[in-house]
């Protein structure tokens, strides 16, 4: 398609017995003219793709005798759920459900970013300190946990979880208890589905801010470490003030896009019973075989997750980077 | 290894004195070079020794039966006994065409480079066809339902064919994305973004229950059918973001020399354009490789029994069921060896790159 219609002399056939004088590229040989077909062509496309698929949505649920609508939103649920942050009943609506569901996934969404990348400024940092044990620790963590699959590190976690609290005894690691009662951390009483999904989520997002951490670190040129040693900082104060400044503002990118991940892995969830948005919405369809409209409320929710968690890490990204002049 | 008549002071003796020299040296320099440092290192070797001590006492107790007992299961799942010589043939035509796939990277000669990649992607579709028979059967061969595919076998199977299906979706998406038409960058960018903004969980549970309402009923998708489709759909856009920042790393000049040679659009793109832009992004490529191998275990959660799958459902057997932990680790550790060698290759690949 491109440049033809830039020569109008070359083109001008000279037989032509056109009554303007003035050199002129024929319609068919104009870019525009192609631009808009081809265009055409792909909008023609698209809406008889997906008039056919809603065609055949719409026969299909006619046959099955389903009408579409959120009314069932407003019957009764009558399903429990295991965690509420808020007060609910099994006699409250499904909305009401699903609301539960989304504050629960916001919870584990919201402790998990912040406990990941702890996790993984520590490995990162870990992973270059001058301290051999240390860095291959660091090194074991990251290649081991980031090459499997989080739905299994999440399964055994659970495992491990559920057989802590299994027994009669109260068995404690450092700050953690466990008893049958569940996980008691400083007075925060945590169930073991909500721990096994924390766990999970955290260590294996952590392997990959530990990655973006590093290469962070390593970009910042050598001569800034030199430069504060001879200022007299120790090389704590090196790293707080005066590189992971400097690395953050070529890390946050890759942080988002880790973040964005985290949230939407949170959706495994259902793996190790946790009532999460989409373990609530799951049980809502196999109760009403709502399949479009659970399935709308699902997408609705998690893509406006994810655009709110770009967007404060946008707004962030903006009050970090270098203002140049 | 040394003779005994030579005398104690040949090279290899003394480098060998000199390396146990060095070890003492090498433990301040590495281990305890400052008060902080050697706290860390006592640190790190007690969490050593409390993991090592825990791996110790959970070995003296562990029972590999589960394994041993099961280890059809975890490869092929319950494939019938009586075909399994099919899934051999499926992997002997998976490895020659990984083969015919790796040889031209190795051979020097472009003209026998050429042929092969030739022969490779007329073999393609042959090989893709003969695997489906294989494995599913019908026209002479035993009819073997999608619900008896499992293990490892179903693991690789999804895997490979919805990153091949994803693949060229993903370059037109791209291409798409960056077209210079406003209407076709807008259809590509919704779908790449909407994707991406969806968990694959969500993308999978359409697949299983919204495709079926989207097709006309004659068309019955089998499930295994079904979650390819949704690995394919979700794998494209994470795969056309990878193709796409290979295309900007492309400087203009390029597709600027390509039209003064007169080379039309397609030809700029399938002789210039692609080859190059693939070239660097392949290590993100294997990277999305590895995430959506890992990603298959997810159809564990829709009642399939890939590696995932089938150990959960060989867990919920009462004989079995507190040999969670063996369990875990030996699928695990299958994982963990595909992709562990693929992020190598990747790595290799991004350093042959720079």
């Amino acid at each position: 398609m491109g440049s033809t219609g830039q020569n109008p002399e070359q083109r001008q056939n000279p037989l032509s017995l056109g009554p303007s004088s003035r050199p002129k590229t024929r319609w068919w040989r104009q870019a525009k003219f192609w631009q808009f077909v081809w265009q055409a062509i792909v909008v023609v496309l698209v809406v008889a793709a997906l008039s056919y698929l809603g065609y055949n949505l719409d026969h299909n649920l006619k046959r099955l005798g389903i009408r579409l609508g959120f009314k069932f939103l407003e019957s009764q649920a009558g399903f429990s759920i295991g965690e509420t942050p808020i007060a609910y009943q099994p006699s409250d609506r499904y909305a009401m459900a699903m609301f539960v569901g989304f504050l629960n996934s916001l919870r584990v969404i919201v402790s998990g970013i912040a406990i990941a990348t702890l996790v993984g400024f520590v490995a990162g940092v870990a992973r270059l300190s001058n301290n051999w044990l240390l860095r291959q620790l660091a090194k074991v963590y990251v290649e081991t946990l980031r090459n499997m699959p989080l739905l299994l590190q999440l399964l055994f976690w659970y495992f491990v979880f559920t057989s802590l609290t299994k027994s009669d005894q109260v068995v404690s690691f450092g700050l953690f208890q466990f008893s049958k009662g569940g996980i008691n951390l400083l007075g925060l009483s945590l169930s073991p589905e909500f721990s096994a999904l924390l766990t999970g989520l955290t260590l294996y997002t952590g392997t990959f801010i530990a990655e973006i951490v590093r290469g962070g670190i390593q970009s910042v040129p050598k001569g800034q470490w030199e430069a504060a040693r001879s200022l007299g900082l120790l090389p704590g104060q090196t790293l707080r003030f005066i590189i992971l400044p400097q690395a953050l503002r070529s890390m946050i990118p890759s942080l988002a896009n880790q973040y964005l991940n985290l949230a939407k892995n949170s959706s495994l969830a259902i793996a190790v019973g946790y009532p999460d948005l989409y373990a609530v919405s799951s049980t809502t369809f196999n109760q009403t075989g709502r399949a479009v409209e659970v399935m709308i409320l699902i997408s609705l929710t998690y893509l406006s997750l994810s655009l709110s968690i770009a967007w404060v890490l946008n707004q962030f990204n903006r009050r970090v980077q270098l203002v140049e002049r | 290894m040394m003779q005994n008549s030579q005398p104690p002071t040949s090279p290899k003796a003394q480098t060998r004195q000199q390396t146990l020299q060095q070890i003492p040296q090498w433990l301040q320099k590495n281990l305890f070079n400052t008060t902080l440092n050697s706290l860390l290192t006592l640190l790190c070797l007690a969490f050593l020794v409390w993991v090592g001590h825990g791996f110790w006492s959970w070995l003296a107790q562990a029972q590999w039966t589960v394994i041993t007992a099961n280890l059809r299961l975890f490869f092929v799942g319950r494939y019938p006994v009586n075909q399994l010589w099919r899934l051999w043939a499926v992997l002997g035509v998976f490895v020659g065409m990984t083969v015919l796939w790796t040889v031209p990277q190795l051979v020097q000669s472009q003209r026998v480079k050429k042929r092969i990649q030739l022969i490779f992607y007329i073999l393609l579709p042959i090989a893709f066809c003969a695997i489906a028979y294989l494995a599913n059967g019908g026209l002479g061969l035993k009819f073997v339902r999608t619900s008896l595919w499992g293990g490892l076998f179903l693991t690789l199977l999804t895997a490979a064919v919805s990153i091949l299906l994803a693949f060229p979706f993903s370059i037109l998406l791209a291409l798409g994305r960056q077209s210079a038409l406003p209407i076709v960058r807008w259809v590509c960018t919704g779908y790449i973004e909407l994707v991406r903004g969806l968990p694959l969980i969500g993308i999978l549970f359409m697949a299983q229950v919204m495709l079926p309402l989207l097709l006309p009923d004659e068309i019955r998708l089998d499930r295994v059918v079904r979650a390819i489709a949704g690995l394919m759909l979700f794998n494209a856009a994470y795969l056309a973001e990878n193709v796409r920042s290979g295309l900007q790393a492309i400087p203009q000049g390029q597709t600027e020399a390509a039209k003064a040679l007169g080379l039309n659009t397609i030809q700029t793109l399938t002789l210039i354009i692609l080859p190059q832009s693939l070239r660097i992004s392949t290590p993100a490529i294997v990277g999305q490789f590895i995430s959506l191998f890992k990603d298959t275990s997810l159809l564990g959660l829709f009642s399939m029994f890939e590696l995932t799958g089938i150990s959960r459902t060989i867990l919920s057997q009462p004989d079995f069921s507190d040999r969670q932990t063996e369990v875990y680790l030996f699928i695990g550790f299958i994982y963990w060896m595909v992709c562990f060698s693929m992020s190598q290759v990747s790595r290799k690949l991004e350093k042959q790159k720079a």
